[in-house]
């Protein structure tokens, strides 16, 4: 029964979703959101043009790109069945509770430590 | 003998009605998803501990004068600079772990075994660094439950904040960083050895026995996620 259904699953012919170009472009967005990094990082924020409350904001926003990229294309969620892609994304949203809780939890915490 | 069912006793074939799995992903690497899931929950944790901390903090070491050193060539004037090259050697042994399992879909042994190499290697140059970047900063007093002298301290924070502020945040910066950094190498190093025997096994043909190289996708995606983590590592210890 696992020989059979993991063979329908070679011949669902999912797995040429990934192909070499692809590889390649995946791995170049991955490398040009990194260099703007290093750009916010190295020179737009030391000259001054750009303020750090504006640029971490932005580095969230670059590094969750860089995370679907990953999670969708090198990891091939994207190409799975959509029950599989639900039951791991959706749990995530139990990290995002907890970053809202302990986030508002330390506003706190500052003026306890003042 | 009529063959004609009626509709009740028809056999569903949705994917959710049974007999096979909803998910078409074959047992092994359902079970690395849900273990990546957990693992994502860990390092979550971990890191929003950290997120936590640093935001009841006052003040906090800047990151651009921690860490400005690249081990061997400049001791200091280069801020993120090794840790861009660290960040690049994930990402190039994070491409090179694709084209393995893609040449494992094509069966072909002897490109596994090239790729598998090379992701091994930089997984290998990846602890090298990350064994230069610990040693640099325990030469300059940071280790867990201790900081560099009082005096000295102010070199690693921009302004503001008392001095026992700064002794405070720059100890918790310390027990976080190699806590969150040393976590996520262990899950490097346990990485680079479940590659190195994985390529065994294609070396001495298991898979091509077994007629798949699904094997090396698990072990993929376990890798991938070593990856994913850095990012987030990468973002929230040397950016923001």
């Amino acid at each position: 029964m696992s020989t059979e259904s993991h063979e329908v699953h070679h011949e669902a012919g999912d797995h040429q979703s990934m192909t070499r170009g692809r590889i390649v472009k995946v791995a170049l967005i991955l490398s040009a959101i990194t260099a703007v990094e290093f750009i916010i990082a190295l020179y737009l924020v030391p000259k001054g043009i750009l303020p750090i409350h504006f640029a971490n904001p932005v580095y969230i926003v670059l590094t969750l790109f860089k995370a679907f990229y990953i999670v969708a294309y090198f990891m091939h969620l994207k190409f799975e069945k959509l029950g599989l892609a639900l039951a791991i994304i959706v749990p995530i949203l139990f990290i995002i509770g907890l970053i809202l809780v302990l986030t508002n939890e330390s506003h706190h915490w500052i003026d306890l430590r003042g | 003998m009529s063959t004609t069912v009626s509709q009740i006793d028809e056999v569903k074939t949705t994917p959710w009605s049974g007999g096979r799995s909803p998910f078409n992903v074959e047992y092994g690497k359902i079970m690395m998803w849900f273990f990546l899931l957990s693992d994502a929950f860990t390092f979550s944790s971990l890191l929003i501990s950290y997120g936590s901390l640093r935001f009841s903090a006052s003040v906090w070491p800047a990151a651009d004068k921690v860490f400005q050193s690249v081990p061997g060539l400049l001791d200091s004037g280069a801020p993120l600079v090794f840790v861009g090259i660290m960040t690049f050697i994930l990402i190039v042994s994070s491409v090179t772990m694709v084209l393995a399992v893609e040449a494992g879909h094509r069966n072909a042994k002897k490109e596994v075994v090239g790729w598998m190499v090379a992701t091994i290697v930089f997984g290998f140059m990846f602890l090298g660094c990350q064994a230069l970047e610990w040693a640099h900063l325990h030469h300059e007093g940071f280790w867990w439950g201790s900081t560099p002298a009082l005096d000295e301290l102010g070199k690693f924070f921009n302004e503001g904040g008392t001095e026992a502020a700064r002794h405070m945040t720059a100890q918790e910066f310390a027990n976080l960083f190699f806590t969150i950094t040393g976590f996520h190498g262990f899950h490097v190093f346990t990485g680079v050895i479940i590659n190195i025997i994985i390529t065994v096994n294609v070396l001495l043909g298991t898979y091509e026995k077994r007629g798949s190289y699904l094997m090396i996708e698990k072990v993929g995606l376990y890798w991938h996620f070593v990856d994913l983590v850095w990012v987030f590592v990468f973002t929230f210890f040397y950016l923001v």
